[in-house]
């Protein structure tokens, strides 16, 4: 496997422990009620969405500029 | 002599030879953390109600290193695609600050993480004395409740010369929020930011504790778990951030200049290294740090 497919599968792993992340400081906020965590949930949500768009545009440009191992 | 097949590939493995030394690397890597994962989960099953600890660690600074180690699988692969470009300016300043980004790691870990832990301390309490220190571990309510009861006080140690004085008969323990208002609802799930030690001191008599540690590896079977798996994964930054100042220095600058491809390809087997490490790490911040 080259390092371009694995970086594609660290970001697949990065991005479920982000959505994991989100889903867990909204469960911290229901059973405490501190608001700290609501932001922790948006901050990872959105860390989620960065990783996706990211990992979106380095697959397009590496097939782009054909890197090829 | 030439080491053969570090840039053109192997006829019959259709793969040049570094590629299949690293794998084979992290194969055995796989089963050593494998194993050392497995030993957490089981330790963890087998804990005695009230023996594994919750929410000791600091979540914020859990999240920064994480985000740091991502940030660093970014620039490391973005190094070798500079190099597969030839462009070796670019090369250089992504792999600076994959270097960086692994000092900040260690940095954060060796400094801010580990200290404090050999600072605070748990008093362990003989289970038949637990009653005479009811004020400080709320266990009646949390029984109530069907919670896990409290079997230790924890917080600063004021007195350090108890640990060998044997003439001085009590611990005094500047307590922390969790046993200086014990029977507080806000107490009864762990804090994911640490809150500091309060200004109350308890006394406690030596004929009453079955032990007292500091957090560190001797303290449970949780924190033996933290400081294996942490500081195996802290040598592999390490090692990680040492082979990539080898490649950032100017003595690779010769090896690029002789033929890119062969410094392409070693950095991309130190990148598939790293992204390895940092694979590691996504799991063990939710084992250890929020679950």
């Amino acid at each position: 496997m080259s390092l371009k497919a694995f970086h594609i599968i660290f970001v697949i792993f990065s991005t479920l422990l982000a959505l994991g992340v989100g889903a867990w400081c909204v469960w911290v906020n229901l059973v405490d009620g501190a608001p700290v965590y609501l932001a922790g949930a948006v901050a990872s949500f959105a860390s989620a969405v960065a990783l996706v768009i990211y990992g979106v545009w380095f697959y397009r440009k590496m097939k782009r500029l054909r890197i090829i191992t | 002599m030439e080491i053969p097949y570090t840039i053109s590939t192997r006829p019959d493995t259709g793969l040049w030879n570094a590629k299949i030394g690293i794998w084979l690397f992290l194969a055995s890597e796989v089963m050593l953390f494998g194993g050392l994962f497995s030993a957490y989960v089981f330790l963890r099953l087998d804990a005695q109600p009230g023996e594994w600890p919750h929410g000791l660690l600091n979540v914020p600074i859990g999240t920064f290193n994480t985000a740091i180690l991502i940030v660093s699988s970014v620039t490391v692969v973005l190094a070798w695609a500079a190099l597969k470009m030839r462009r070796y300016n670019a090369y250089w300043w992504y792999m600076l600050a994959t270097i960086l980004c692994g000092i900040i790691f260690l940095f954060v870990k060796l400094y801010l993480e580990w200290p404090p832990k050999f600072s605070h301390y748990g008093v362990f309490i003989k289970p038949e004395a637990r009653e005479k220190y009811e004020p400080y571990l709320g266990n009646h309510r949390r029984e109530e409740k069907g919670l896990e009861p409290r079997i230790e006080i924890t917080g600063h140690l004021e007195n350090h010369e108890a640990l060998t004085d044997s003439n001085i008969k009590e611990y005094e323990i500047a307590l922390d929020p969790v046993n200086a208002d014990p029977d507080n609802p806000s107490h009864d799930r762990p804090h994911f930011i640490p809150l500091p030690a309060t200004e109350k001191v308890a006394k406690i008599d030596k004929q009453d504790v079955e032990r007292i540690d500091s957090f560190g590896p001797w303290h449970s079977a949780y924190f033996a778990s933290y400081f294996t798996i942490t500081g195996l994964h802290g040598a592999h930054v390490l090692a990680g951030v040492l082979v990539f100042l080898y490649m950032w220095l100017p003595v690779s600058k010769k090896v690029y200049q002789r033929n890119p491809e062969h410094l392409a390809n070693r950095v991309e087997v130190s990148g598939l290294f790293w992204h390895f490490v940092d694979l590691i790490w996504i799991f063990v911040f939710p084992l250890f740090y929020l679950l």
